[in-house]
């Protein structure tokens, strides 16, 4: 078998992945009363996507993704306050100005070590949330911007007050994501990322153009991370400045090294789990929940975050 | 003018003297320690519980503070850090995240969510000016610049004249080799970071009343402090201090005099260094 068709027998889709997401599309239908819970989580679900792209395919650590999916937000939500309320239109603006605020940031992250990259990605958030604060006149500062209203989907679905329509909306979109990721990963350019984030002086040595592999997905992922904003500013119409928070940040590294990293369904399932974990413990103390979380991720870290998927090595001794 | 420079400087001292241990534990373990500022945090309220709850004296208090975060960093370096340093930055940054979370919360359950105030002995309270005002200087301000400078140059001697600052430094420059030379490298970790984590302590204790002091100081500092190592590289005492020092004197001068953009000549500044020197201003070229 020749290495093309090997690894498109990789990236063929699974029936199981298949199913699983036809019941995923099934699920606001089925459950009608939680619509807002499931548009919120595929919404971050996707976020995570996009972190895992940079973080579990290509090893970059970043502090700050929030910075992307903030701008999407803003963007998506001021395009349909002041241009245009159709929500198609605004995604795809949300994502190219995403997009380009990616391809800018991808050069700070390409030198020096895992310090100066997290100083970077969180630098690059604490700025614009610290713009978004200061532009008050622009995005309603500490306020939020309000009174976003968007129009209906393809000029035919309108967004309903259970949020139905919504969490259709983003499971599409991210259900499309999902599948251009699962093709990307398992293509020639996927797996010349892996090999980046294992050896990159070997990559560069083997003749992988790391510069270029590095500013191309770290715009990608940060596109998809402005997708997510933005689906969340339209769902909700609402943008405010905790979409940059370092909070989110750490929330979404989180979530990612529940459901495993380096695998798209982690970003997914690492959602639920964060979600759900989330609102056991904060109904149980809504206050300090985060004494909670704290605890959960260190105890993680202490055990190894690759075992947390396998049970049955828990009780072995690193 | 003056008076700005002065405030910058005492600011930028107290961000050396709450930073260092970070640079330590950065160059010696290699280890990210987002957790840095729970350290400073837990100096500032053993000062003011000390105060408020047992009635004694700041002066005889900030020493304790010294004394109770040291202890506490050489617990959690012997409990826990320890198994963390062979481990990927994302697990360590991912720990240490966890930690600080633990800490604000606990923080807010036990003592509660408002600012600490710290009743200032009365000789610390004063404010001197020279040349007519055009530099005033606040008594409490000069002597943290006091106990700081010379808490450099202590650190600076420790670091170039004892055995153990010279353990230490081979122990930065190469692990190995050092404990393959017969050095407790172990030891020199648990040490260092003892007095690194108890330095953090007694600048938050000296930094309460400058910085303010409530449940999410180390989220709330956390930026500065990791500006401070990575802008001044951690193979130096001098490059945290200088760094330290332009941080300071940037916050408060941009502060007041372009109050709307608030904090973000600090982050512009930061980005534009670490994009010009990604190793930070004053490291060596390699390592």
């Amino acid at each position: 078998m020749s290495a093309a068709n090997s690894l498109a027998a990789l990236a063929k889709p699974r029936w199981w992945e298949a199913a699983l997401w036809l019941l995923l599309l099934a699920l606001p239908w089925l459950w009608p009363t939680h619509a807002l819970l499931i548009s919120e989580i595929t919404i971050i679900a996707l976020f995570a996507m996009s972190l895992d792209l940079i973080l579990g395919y290509s090893g970059i650590v970043s502090l700050g993704h929030a910075a992307f999916f903030g701008m999407g937000a803003y963007t998506a939500a001021l395009f349909a306050k002041h241009l245009h309320p159709d929500p198609l239109w605004g995604l795809l603006v949300a994502l190219l100005v995403t997009a380009m605020l990616g391809a800018v940031c991808s050069l700070g992250v390409l030198r020096g070590s895992d310090l100066t990259r997290i100083m970077i990605t969180l630098g690059v958030a604490l700025i614009l949330q610290e713009l978004a604060n200061k532009l008050d006149w622009l995005t309603g500062g500490a306020d939020g911007l309000q009174g976003v209203i968007m129009g209906p989907v393809l000029g035919r679905f309108e967004f309903d007050l259970y949020g139905q329509t919504a969490a259709w909306y983003a499971l599409v979109v991210c259900g499309l994501v999902f599948v251009l990721l699962r093709r990307l990963v398992h293509s020639p350019f996927g797996y010349s990322l892996q090999a980046i984030r294992d050896n990159r002086l070997r990559a560069q040595a083997i003749g992988i153009p790391v510069h270029a592999r590095l500013v191309a997905v770290y715009t990608l992922s940060a596109a998809l991370a402005g997708l997510a904003g933005g689906l969340q500013a339209q769902t909700t119409g609402f943008a405010s400045l905790d979409v940059f928070g370092f909070d989110r940040s750490a929330d979404v590294l989180l979530m990612l090294v529940i459901g495993g990293t380096g695998w798209l369904w982690g970003g997914l399932i690492g959602a639920v789990v964060f979600k759900t974990l989330h609102s056991v413990i904060s109904a149980w103390t809504p206050q300090y929940w985060t004494f909670w979380l704290g605890l959960f991720l260190v105890l993680l870290m202490l055990v190894g975050r690759e075992r947390l998927l396998r049970p049955w090595t828990w009780g072995r001794t690193s | 003018m003056l008076t700005l420079l002065f405030d910058g400087v005492a600011y930028g001292m107290l961000l050396f003297i709450l930073a260092i241990g970070l640079a330590v534990t950065l160059g010696l373990m290699n280890f990210i320690n987002l957790a840095h500022g729970a350290f400073a945090m837990a100096g500032g309220y053993t000062t003011v519980l000390l105060m408020q709850h047992a009635g004694l004296p700041f002066l005889v208090c900030v020493p304790l503070a010294f004394v109770v975060t040291a202890l506490l960093g050489a617990l959690m370096e012997a409990t826990l850090y320890r198994r963390m340093y062979n481990k990927p930055h994302l697990d360590q940054v991912l720990f240490s995240i966890g930690l600080t979370f633990m800490a604000v919360a606990s923080v807010d359950y036990f003592v509660g969510s408002t600012q600490q105030l710290i009743q200032l002995p009365e000789f610390l309270k004063g404010r001197t000016e020279w040349l007519d005002g055009a530099l005033g200087m606040g008594h409490y301000r000069l002597a943290i610049i006091g106990v700081c400078a010379v808490l450099a140059v202590v650190l600076q001697l420790l670091l170039v004249r004892t055995r153990f600052g010279a353990q230490l430094r081979a122990s930065v420059d190469n692990q190995r080799v050092a404990a393959g030379m017969g050095i407790h490298v172990n030891k020199i970790f648990l040490s260092t970071f003892a007095v690194g984590s108890g330095l953090a302590g007694l600048g938050g204790a000296l930094g309460a009343e400058v910085l303010g002091l409530d449940p999410i100081f180390p989220l709330k500092y956390m930026i500065y402090f990791l500006i401070v190592v990575a802008v001044g590289g951690t193979s130096t005492l001098t490059g945290p201090l200088l760094a330290a020092l332009l941080l300071g004197i940037a916050d408060v001068a941009g502060k007041y005099y372009v109050p709307k953009l608030g904090a973000f000549i600090v982050y512009a500044l930061m980005m534009a260094i670490l994009l010009w020197r990604p190793q930070g201003l004053f490291a060596r070229d390699s390592r």
